[in-house]
């Protein structure tokens, strides 16, 4: 697991994900303040949205959305942070490395 | 080419036990563009500061990762330190080998590659890393504290003594909060009104603090030293300017049986009413809900008797918009209810009360002026059980933590009560007894030993009523659980404190974070315990966790400490974390189109329209600019901008990317 720092999800641009997954990594946890109590007020939202539109179109391109987890975790769960991403590993772990996406999809994107 | 420096440290034991940090830096010399790579016990200490500093110097580094804690922790040493040395301070960064690595991985070969994957990614974002200056905003010196109990009204008068303008903003009529209900307090038994009310009416006289009471926060704005606050002032009915609370009104009142809320239910008041009697300020509401007048369209019998004619019927709330440089939340806590005990008759016995109704019997100026009465028939309690962790430290009840103030105020109220009936019976189920504080086991020693309050160790499962008696079937857990059963008259449950009702929607109109139970969260459990996580906003007393008086009012001056720091300076410094649209040559001046899409999307209204305007005078184009002072690097606008016209300085496309790549 590797942590990528970014201000708030609302930084995100999903393209950073799809070039996660084409360097090499199996999963991808998208995580910041839960909705409603976004440190910068309302970033979360457009992160959120823009989630949705993402989600939608890479179920239509067939990525493996078991890949690729959103969930909010605040800065006062660090518990609940440990459990995500606990899970997240093991699940991803169980998928094995996901090299469907870098033969077909990943050439795409360079 | 770049010329960085790597500087891994063992945090101690924190890193160097897992990680091996020899190896991690004689790696990191393979990673193009690296220069210099050593490892040192403490990177943070003097000594490894300045081992950071020489080396710039020695090998002309032009950028720096420290391979050690979180950025949270030294972020600021280090790159400060960068600076000194003489580079811009925003070419360090730092790689997380503590919390992203040693702490959650076993030792090993594999830990020791994450270590040095981490650094290699910190090195290609510091490649690309650019100079930054620090931004210069302007600080409001006016703060607002939220809640005026105890720990808001010291906050307040702190500040205030300080030199600075505060607004107190109260949401009930009077400030005060739960310690103006109380009659002694522990450790010292003194009176809690007659300690409390100076301190009152000083925040009220002070020339430096507005009360707001009968108010509410709606709306927060802004940042740091510039928030835009929203205040209802909810309608008390009555011109504050014209009232001079004689009282007239409230003699008159035909609508006498309203329940007191400041004598928790015991007592009644009328529907125009101070909360008590030493009130601040001492001026009445109209409690529109039981008004005879707007219930049935006639009575107005306050606004015939009022002298100078304050009634107002027809009074709206009212929404000011106020400048505040620095907020500090002192909302305070809330008691679980005795309704919530089936074991304990769901609160339908009058007998079976809580600790703040106890307060409220036992205060000189409570229903029954001090004498012990209980509720149900008015007669003088001869046996009385006190039931600590009432809920408390009980998962089932949703509270697993400690209330932390009820063993002290238990032994309190066995003692009062003691001190009220000479003959009287007192016993006090407990599971632990936790008198941490100075004076305090003392104060329980002295119930037990001279006040002879029988302190039993169990339980109670079941109370039921049976010929005017209260039934309290407990165990006695020191006599191997033996079952104890006391006929009482009344029983005195130390429900546990929880966070205020709507406390999680007060967090998230001013963004800051809360824990599970609803209390408010402090930036860091030791080191910034009057923080939040949201710069400029500031805790004290209840509303953070169970507190007692001490406690409270010492957090409560620690947090105007932090609002007179911050506000001993004309203008505060900004991390230069702050977006920009880029600008190009003419023609084209910039990649941005002006299709306005990132206006909508920034929270803090940061983004302005600039027009390029020709020689001539004549618009050519209108594009997006960012106002720095506004900005705060959260990074929104960039993600929505379809041409990728904006950047964010620190967090850029290009450092991210890098970083990405090199995963
Ligand atoms: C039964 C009992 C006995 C106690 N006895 C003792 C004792 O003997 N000694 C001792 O040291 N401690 C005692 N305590 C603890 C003491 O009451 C607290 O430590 C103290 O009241 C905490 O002060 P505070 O200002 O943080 O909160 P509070 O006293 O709860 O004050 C909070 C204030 O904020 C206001 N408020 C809440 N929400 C908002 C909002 N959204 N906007 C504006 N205003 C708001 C409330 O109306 C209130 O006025 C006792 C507590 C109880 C329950
Ligand atoms: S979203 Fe991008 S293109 Fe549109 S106005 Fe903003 S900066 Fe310009
Ligand atoms: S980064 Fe963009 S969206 Fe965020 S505050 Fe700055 S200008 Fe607004």
């Amino acid at each position: 697991m590797r942590v990528l720092r970014v201000p708030c999800t609302g930084r995100i641009d999903y393209m950073m994900v799809l070039k996660a997954l084409h360097k090499g990594a199996d999963g991808v946890i998208v995580s910041g303040c839960h909705p409603n109590d976004c440190h910068y007020t309302s970033g979360n939202y457009h992160a959120r949205r823009r989630w949705m539109v993402f989600k939608k179109m890479m179920e239509v391109m067939g990525v493996d959305m078991r890949r690729i987890t959103f969930s909010w975790v605040s800065a006062a769960e660090g518990a609940r942070w440990a459990q995500l991403v606990n899970e997240v590993t093991d699940q991803v772990r169980a998928l094995g490395p996901y090299t469907e996406f870098r033969q077909v999809i990943g050439a795409g994107i360079e | 080419m770049s010329r960085i420096g790597v500087f891994t440290c063992h945090c101690g034991e924190n890193i160097g036990a897992t990680v091996d940090c020899v190896k991690v830096a004689e790696m990191c010399k393979d990673i193009p563009g690296v220069v210099h790579s050593v490892e040192y016990k403490y990177m943070c200490s003097d000594p490894g500061q300045r081992q950071m500093q020489e080396a710039i110097k020695e090998h002309k580094l032009d950028g720096v990762v420290v391979a050690a804690c979180s950025p949270r922790m030294h972020e600021p040493t280090f790159r400060r330190a960068a600076g000194d040395a003489g580079i811009n301070p925003y070419m360090c960064e730092m790689a997380n080998l503590r919390e992203h690595c040693s702490w959650v991985h076993e030792k090993g070969e594999a830990t020791t590659q994450k270590a040095a994957d981490l650094i290699r990614v910190l090195v290609e974002k510091v490649k690309h890393n650019e100079p930054l200056h620090p931004i210069k905003v302007p600080v409001t010196r006016t703060a607002m504290v939220i809640g005026g109990g105890v720990g808001g009204i010291q906050v307040a008068l702190d500040i205030a003594n300080g030199g600075h303008k505060v607004v107190l903003v109260e949401k009930s009529p009077s400030i005060g909060g739960h310690m103006s209900q109380l009659s002694e307090t522990f450790p010292t038994l003194d009176c809690s009104q007659c300690i409390l009310t100076p301190r009152m009416v000083e925040a009220a006289q002070h020339p430096n603090i507005t009360l707001m009471t009968y108010s509410e926060v709606e709306k927060v704005d802004g940042f740091i030293g510039n928030f835009k606050v929203t205040v209802r002032k909810k309608a008390r009915k009555l011109d504050e300017h014209l009232c001079t609370g004689c009282g007239l009104c409230i003699q008159k009142c035909p609508n006498k049986k309203i329940s007191d809320e400041f004598n928790e239910g015991l007592g009644t008041r009328t529907a125009i009413y101070v909360p008590f009697p030493q009130a601040v300020p001492n001026k009445p509401v109209i409690d529109t809900l039981n008004c005879t007048y707007y219930k049935t369209g006639k009575c107005k019998v306050c606004e015939k008797m009022c002298p100078t004619n304050a009634i107002r019927f027809d009074q709206e709330d009212e929404l000011v918009t106020l400048d505040i440089g620095a907020i500090v939340l002192a909302t305070g806590f809330k008691l679980m209810k005795t309704d919530a005990f089936p074991e304990y008759g769901y609160g339908k016995h009058k007998d079976i009360i809580d600790g703040m109704q106890f307060e409220r019997l036992a205060s000189a100026s409570g229903p029954t002026s001090g004498v012990m009465k209980r509720p149900s028939d008015g007669r003088s309690p001869e046996t009385v059980v006190f039931i600590a962790c009432s809920g408390s430290r009980d998962r089932a009840k949703g509270v697993p933590y400690c209330s932390k103030i009820c063993c002290m105020y238990t032994a309190k109220h066995a003692m009062l009560y003691k001190h009220k009936v000479h003959s009287g019976k007192a016993y006090v189920f407990y599971m632990d007894i936790r008198a941490a504080g100075k004076d305090y086991d003392e104060f329980v020693r002295r119930a037990i030993e001279e006040d002879e309050v029988k302190y039993i160790r169990g339980r109670v499962s079941k109370i039921y009523e049976e010929d005017g008696k209260l039934i309290v079937m407990g165990a006695d857990t020191l006599m191997g659980g033996e079952p104890v059963v006391i006929k009482a008259d009344m029983v005195v449950l130390a429900t546990a404190v929880q966070s205020n009702d709507r406390s999680e929607e007060l967090a998230q109109t001013l963004h800051v974070s809360y824990d599970s139970y609803g209390f408010f969260a402090e930036a860091h459990p030791k080191l910034r315990p009057v923080e939040t996580n949201t710069a400029g906003i500031f805790l004290a007393g209840a509303c953070q966790a169970p507190r007692d008086i001490p406690e409270t009012v010492a957090q409560a001056s620690g947090a105007a400490a932090k609002v007179v720091g911050l506000f001993s300076n004309e203008e505060l410094t900004r991390e230069p974390i702050v977006a920009v649209v880029n600008r190009q040559a003419a023609p084209v001046y910039s990649t941005c189109v002006g299709c306005f899409i990132c206006q909508g999307a920034c929270p803090y209204q940061a983004i302005e329209q600039e027009e390029i305007m020709a020689r001539s005078g004549e618009v050519i184009m209108t594009l997006a600019r960012i106002n720095p002072g506004l900005c705060q690097g959260c990074g929104t606008c960039v993600a929505t901008c379809r041409t990728k016209a904006i950047d964010l300085q620190g967090f850029s496309n290009e450092q991210l990317y890098a970083e990405l790549m090199t995963l």
